[in-house]
């Protein structure tokens, strides 16, 4: 197999496999956890559970009061590093073009040269957050492999896309394609990590909200 | 007038002046990116040079890549190298025709035997025997393995030659392959491109008859002074890539700004070749100035290599069908464990005894 | 079958439901759950992280619930859970964990964890796995009817003593009544001026109440012990005696796992509704005020402040109403830092206040109530739970400090308005 037909699986069956895997994996998943289903609540409700749902759904979002400064560096870099992240996703010329001919809509992009500035900060707010996760007792402590290994699989797509932005390290084309591989293992690999949280933080944050607003208390 | 005399004898036969030799011998050298001493070794090695038997065989090709070549509006340098080779054996060039043309090649094969240059283009068809195509009632196969048996070096010239081309796209009906899926023993340059620009051709040539040697490759055996570099990396429209301006369809105000063409499939930053620089019909254009992506048909596989006008960014296969029903599937298997894990849960409770004091 | 760690691992399987398996899925190690813990920021030692004390049971959903779990199960490739592990996650489950509810306020992707380790202890008690304080307390409850031994003969002492002092009839067993009180076993024992307190009001009012002589403790050791068997036992009494009374309304008293017990988990536990409504004490004062039938009369100019129990304000949804009641009487009322939803917890609820092993880590984390304190310089302290005064009480002396401790019922009971109070003596 030469270059030019592995970038051609890449760019298809590759690609397909891993949106499979993807797509089914996270399917599953939520709907597995929802499926377990919980028992009916018999107690006179105080408020409404669906209210206290939809609501903490996006009211979570906001970060706790009173943390403390081990707590701000989570919630400040996490921000950064999400927000930056999507921002470099969503709106790369070229990410729209995979993005929109997957989904069928396009929406307009941000010039390349911020891109490269919201990548260079989404990779600071990453080996920011790797070096807290080991240096910090509470994180150490929960670590597993699966946090570093999923730090690994989400590192690796922004620092090939940079390299291959910026021509540094090898050829465009070599580099397209460690580029794309490394995106189809981040997506195989989500649906079985914590990286899925990318769906189940809704879902839980709805219970935790539904569980509160049946007795009308406002999480 | 000997066929084989030297190159600075038969040069000044046709009149052409000193001065516009060492022109032409100064534009290869730069082309090859050799230091400017290199020039005037080359005219010297050019003007002694013995005019060394060239035997060009055509097979599953489309005859692009010699009018490429031939195609000028008035006398060019690149018209020069033909006097500089003695052309023996070519279908469309040549005078002559059937037993006489082929006894002609078989002459010149036997006497050069060793020494001549053989350049192919087009691809050699291998099922049922390679019956597909024949010149002379002999197949493809055949006459490369024979013609190659003799040559000091292999020239394969245009895509089909090198990767195998049009005839090897899906579903290669006929089984062709490329020359050096073939040939495995001899020298092999591939002078890729559907059609390769014509400098190229006669700058390898150039640098043959100079040092006796055929120039640095790359790992697909093309010459790495012209196809060392991507289009992307010498593309006047780089600025506007960088800075994110792309053409979104043809002849909308991006396109008509001569913006970068990448969202419409260009395919210049995965294709090696010269024509951002050298460009075609003597410097005049090349297919993103005219306002058409490249197609990346110096690279192997180009054919299969998805919609010409898909960006490399996106995929070249569906993505929504095959999406929406991993989501049915995904649901299908959540269903199907779920009701393994409700039974597993009604297991749990149906052992359940009820705790008591006791077992405190 | 004996208390086992299989029993413990089929119990934890029977409690994992959606909101347990989809917590588990969310958790991404983030560790802002151990800010919010008072266990973790007065000792910071991150063993007391809230989701560090779920892991063994995250093996079990891990094992039992999800595809790679399964497959490396299958293959003998995982680590099952240990009786070993068990014992040692004991300490953390029940030592350190008051099922305040902070670290579900905090969790980023939302995680309810107070709600995760109420289910983990159905586990952890099923394999024999609680403190030994913890499980006497239960002990007594059922076989006694109260975790201190607080018999009938008490409370009938008691309500004597307070129809002498009140010179108002309480009365035990009245069927028809519209509302039946319930108390918890430390007021009875502890702090029973709340009789007489709550007589004058209800008098005030107008109410038509009870007790009953079978149904009077509303203490439930059996949600702290984690086991819905037992604690729906304990809740049973209650809702019998209710229904054998025929009333429309069961008063939770000022005790915080009362409340969640009887008003939240308790149709749940006994598998139907209740044909009453369930109001805790605070909820009803304030009704009554808001409807014109508490009155009081003059003020209390006394430099205090609330502490808000867990299970009445965060996890209750009780919140404004002691505030309102306390606005009635008391113009130096201030509120102390993360009042309300995010106040920290007395250290002692859940079931930790039976539990002396528990008692030295206890003394160290009050030193957050103590700081809330510090912050406000108040001269006492108003609460609505009485294992909370007992907590406060205990801290405070641990820690020198002269605040006194008050229940908000009795303080709004000294204060009504003077047609309804008797001569004999103030508390």
């Amino acid at each position: 197999m030469n270059q030019q037909t592995l970038l051609e699986f890449v760019r298809g069956p590759g690609l397909q496999i891993a949106a499979v895997v993807f797509v089914l994996g996270m399917v599953y998943r939520l709907l597995q956890l929802l499926l377990l289903g919980r028992k009916k609540n018999l107690a006179t409700p105080r408020g409404s559970a669906l209210r206290g749902g939809l609501r903490t759904m996006w009211h979570r979002s906001i970060p706790s009061p009173g943390l403390t400064s081990r707590g701000y560096i989570t919630v400040i870099t996490g921000y950064v590093f999400h927000i930056g992240f999507m921002i470099t996703l969503l709106f790369l010329s070229q990410h729209i073009e995979l993005l929109s001919a997957v989904l069928k809509f396009e929406w307009p992009a941000l010039p390349p040269g911020l891109i490269t500035i919201t990548t260079i900060v989404t990779i600071a707010a990453m080996v920011t957050l790797l070096v807290h996760r080991f240096t910090d007792p509470v994180k150490r402590l929960l670590s597993d492999y699966q946090d570093y290994l999923t730090w690994i699989l989400t590192f690796l797509p922004l620092l090939t896309g940079f390299l291959l932005k910026q021509g540094i390290g090898l050829g465009y084309q070599q580099m397209l394609i460690v580029h794309i591989i490394t995106l189809e293992l981040l997506l195989i690999a989500t649906p079985f990590t914590k990286l899925a949280h990318m769906l189940t933080t809704f879902s839980a944050r709805w219970y935790n909200g539904a569980i509160a607003g049946y007795k009308g208390i406002k999480v | 007038m000997n066929q084989h005399d030297t190159l600075g004898e038969r040069l000044a036969q046709q009149g052409i002046s000193r001065r516009a030799f060492l022109k032409f011998c100064t534009a290869m050298a730069s082309m090859m990116a050799l230091p400017p001493g290199a020039a005037t070794a080359i005219a010297e090695a050019l003007i002694k040079a013995k005019r060394p038997s060239v035997i060009w065989l055509s097979f599953q090709e489309c005859t692009g890549c010699t009018e490429s070549l031939t195609r000028s509006h008035t006398p060019t340098l690149e018209n020069l190298i033909f006097d500089m080779i003695s052309l023996d054996y070519h279908h469309t060039l040549q005078a002559a025709s059937g037993f006489g043309a082929e006894k002609s090649r078989e002459d010149a094969m036997q006497e050069f035997f060793g020494k001549y240059l053989l350049v192919v283009d087009g691809a050699i068809p291998l099922h049922k025997d390679g019956v597909y195509s024949t010149i002379a009632g002999r197949t493809n196969l055949d006459l490369l393995q024979e013609a190659s048996k003799g040559a000091a070096a292999i020239i394969a010239v245009g895509t089909c030659a090198t990767f195998g081309g049009i005839p090897n796209a899906k579903p290669n009906p006929t089984g062709a392959v490329a020359v050096s899926d073939i040939i495995k023993d001899k020298p092999i340059v591939n002078i890729s491109g559907c059609p390769p620009i014509p400098a190229v051709i006669t700058g390898v040539l150039a640098h043959y008859l100079t040092f006796g040697a055929l120039p640095e490759l790359d790992d697909l055996g093309r010459p790495r002074s012209y196809y060392g570099e991507t289009i992307h990396d010498r593309c006047y429209r780089r600025p506007f890539y960088d800075q994110g301006k792309f053409a979104k369809s043809f002849d909308d105000e991006g396109a008509r700004n001569g913006w970068c063409l990448f969202e419409l499939g260009c395919k210049g930053p995965t294709t090696h070749n010269s024509c951002a620089t050298t460009k075609w019909n003597g410097k005049t254009s090349f297919p993103i100035e005219s306002g058409h992506g490249c197609l990346g048909c110096s690279e192997p596989n180009f054919w299969d290599a998805g919609s010409f006008y898909t960006p490399l960014s996106a995929p070249t296969v569906d993505m929504t069908k095959v999406v929406a029903g991993a989501a049915v599937a995904g649901a299908g298997v959540a269903a199907a464990l779920s009701v393994a894990d409700r039974a597993k849960k009604r297991r749990a409770q149906q052992s359940h005894e009820k705790l008591t004091t006791k077992d405190l | 079958m004996s208390a086992s760690l299989n029993r413990g691992v089929q119990a934890m399987i029977e409690q994992i439901d959606a909101p347990m398996a989809t917590f588990f899925s969310a958790c991404v190690h983030c560790g802002l759950c151990a800010d919010a813990c008072l266990f973790y920021t007065e000792t910071q030692d991150p063993k007391y992280t809230p989701i560090h004390k779920l892991a063994p049971m995250r093996r079990v959903w891990q094992q039992e619930f999800t595809f790679w779990g399964r497959l490396l199960s299958k293959l003998g490739l995982s680590k099952p859970v240990t009786d070993t592990e068990l014992s040692e996650w004991e300490p953390l489950i029940y030592d350190s964990c008051t099922l305040c509810g902070r670290c579900s306020l905090v969790c980023p992707v939302g995680n309810d964890i107070a709600y995760m380790v109420r289910k983990m202890r159905e586990g952890m008690v099923a394999a024999g796995h609680a403190p030994q304080g913890l499980k006497d307390a239960t002990r007594r409850s059922i076989e006694q009817g109260s975790p201190m031994g607080v018999t009938i003969v008490t409370l009938k002492a008691h309500i004597k003593h307070a129809e002498q002092e009140t010179g108002l009839p309480v009365l035990l067993d009245r069927e028809g009544s519209d509302y039946m009180l319930v108390l918890s076993s430390a007021e009875i024992a502890d702090f029973s001026e709340i009789i007489p307190a709550v007589t004058r009001i209800f008098h005030q009012a107008g109410l038509s109440w009870t007790m009953a002589s079978d149904g009077f403790e509303g203490t439930n050791s059996g949600i702290q012990i984690g086991s819905s068997d037992l604690a729906a036992e304990l809740v049973g009494r209650i809702v019998k005696a209710a229904e054998r009374l025929k009333v429309k309304y069961v008063i939770s008293p000022e005790c915080g796992h009362a409340y969640t017990a009887l008003r939240w988990e308790g149709p749940n536990l006994i598998g139907r509704p209740y044909p009453f409504e369930v109001v805790h004490i605070i909820e009803l004062l304030d009704q009554l005020r808001s409807t014109g039938r508490l009155r009081t009369e003059g003020l209390d100019n006394t430099r205090m402040t609330f502490h808000d129990p867990c299970q009445m304000v965060r996890r209750g949804g009780v919140i404004e109403q002691p505030r309102s009641l306390l606005h009635m009487i008391a113009p130096n009322f201030v509120e102390m830092p993360d009042a309300g939803m995010q106040n920290w917890c007395c250290g002692g609820g859940g079931g930790v206040s039976a539990n002396s092993r528990a008692d030295t880590l206890r003394h160290k984390v009050f030193d957050r109530k103590k700081a809330q304190l510090d912050a406000i310089k108040v001269d006492s302290i108003v609460t609505s739970c009485s294992n909370c005064r007992n907590m406060l009480e205990d801290g405070l002396e641990h820690n020198h400090m002269k605040l006194s401790v008050i229940s908000l019922t009795d303080l709004i009971a000294e204060h009504l308005a003077e047609d309804d109070k008797q001569e004999a003596g103030k508390l």
